[in-house]
């Protein structure tokens, strides 16, 4: 196709988008006003029913648990899917030979400073990972977030030189458990509702009183659940990708 | 609007643009991590503090690992076919 013939379509495929999108636009609340009644509700009672305070994390494990079963499970697939794939790639069967040749194997990329401030970044990740996985019902954060900084914490051993240091701490066993048995965790959660109150995902425990650790009846237990998914999930593909690339060649 | 929401819109659009343009992967990784901040910042001033933390952790952390782990395989065989080639001339 000749070049006059796409700047021809794009100008007529651009022109028709924008008059859709000026169209839509104009249909548009004004700023700042847009009162939706399934927000106002949930905000009504949500703090009521289930006692948390932060209310996205009500919605995600508590009026939407069943949509956060499905996102859970595109993840395992994704994840199982590049792992298989890169895996492939790499011949896994030559992997455990090339392991023992390579101790002092290291990101040469790192400079003292990098390294010092990885090593600080260390404990701060953990704790603050941790901290986001328990207080998803009380403050912003939640499972997701609170896995994804968790597994950041052996991304600053990386930094800090030691690749091998990453993989002694987190090995794959260790995050594929931790990715599987998050998601069961999460779909079996689901099942005890629907034996104890009749509806899957129900909550089913006591929800404590608002503000506290413990609250919010099944929210912690499904973060904590989410949050060891999450963890092995994305750390588990950055081992595979690095894999692709730290192992089994002069460091450099 | 607030002037703070003012400056995270103007922020996230000429951010947005100038990954766009940045021909240069390498570059364009560093660019996109800061164009994350300025979503995060945006997500903040537009009170969504749980998305504006899925957006640090993810722009800040997860897409930097998966990219530069890429970019340094892709130069790892770039040096090899280098060498490949050296040593056919030879």
């Amino acid at each position: 196709m000749s070049r006059p013939v796409r700047l021809g379509m794009f100008a007529v495929a651009g022109a028709g988008m924008i008059v859709v999108l000026l169209l839509g636009f104009t249909g548009l609340p004004s700023f700042g006003h847009a009162h939706e009644l399934y927000g106002a509700l949930v905000n009504r009672t949500e703090d009521k029913l289930r006692h948390a305070t932060d209310i996205v994390t009500a919605l995600n494990f508590d009026i939407r648990a069943f949509d956060t079963l499905g996102e859970e499970f595109i993840l395992f697939a994704s994840v199982t899917g590049v792992s298989l794939l890169l895996r492939q790639l790499r011949g896994e069967k030559e992997e455990d030979q090339e392991q023992e040749g390579i101790e002092e194997h290291a990101f040469a990329g790192a400079s003292d400073g990098l390294k010092l401030v990885s090593l600080i970044l260390i404990p701060v990740l953990v704790a603050e990972g941790a901290y986001l996985v328990f207080h998803g019902q009380l403050t912003p954060g939640g499972g997701f977030q609170g896995g994804v900084v968790l597994a950041a914490g052996p991304i600053a051993i990386l930094l800090a030189g030691r690749y091998l240091a990453m993989k002694a701490v987190a090995p794959k066993v260790l995050l594929e458990s931790s990715d599987a048995i998050g998601a069961a965790c999460y779909a079996l959660i689901g099942l005890a509702g629907l034996i104890f109150v009749g509806t899957y995902m129900k909550n089913m425990m006591p929800l404590g009183s608002p503000g506290h650790l413990l609250s919010a009846g099944m929210m912690p237990l499904n973060s904590t659940a989410v949050g060891l998914e999450v963890a092995g999930a994305f750390l588990l593909t950055w081992t595979e990708f690095l894999d692709q690339t730290m192992i089994g060649e002069p460091s450099g | 609007m607030t002037v703070l929401q003012l400056i995270a819109l103007v922020a996230v659009m000429v951010g947005g643009t100038a990954v766009v343009l940045v021909p240069e992967p390498l570059r364009q990784a560093m660019v996109l991590g800061i164009f994350g901040f300025a979503l995060t910042f945006l997500f903040f001033v537009f009170q969504a503090p749980d998305v504006a933390l899925s957006e640090i952790v993810v722009s800040g952390v997860g897409i930097p690992v998966i990219v530069l782990a890429a970019l340094r395989k892709i130069r790892q065989q770039e040096h090899e076919h280098e060498r490949e080639e050296q040593e056919d001339g030879q």
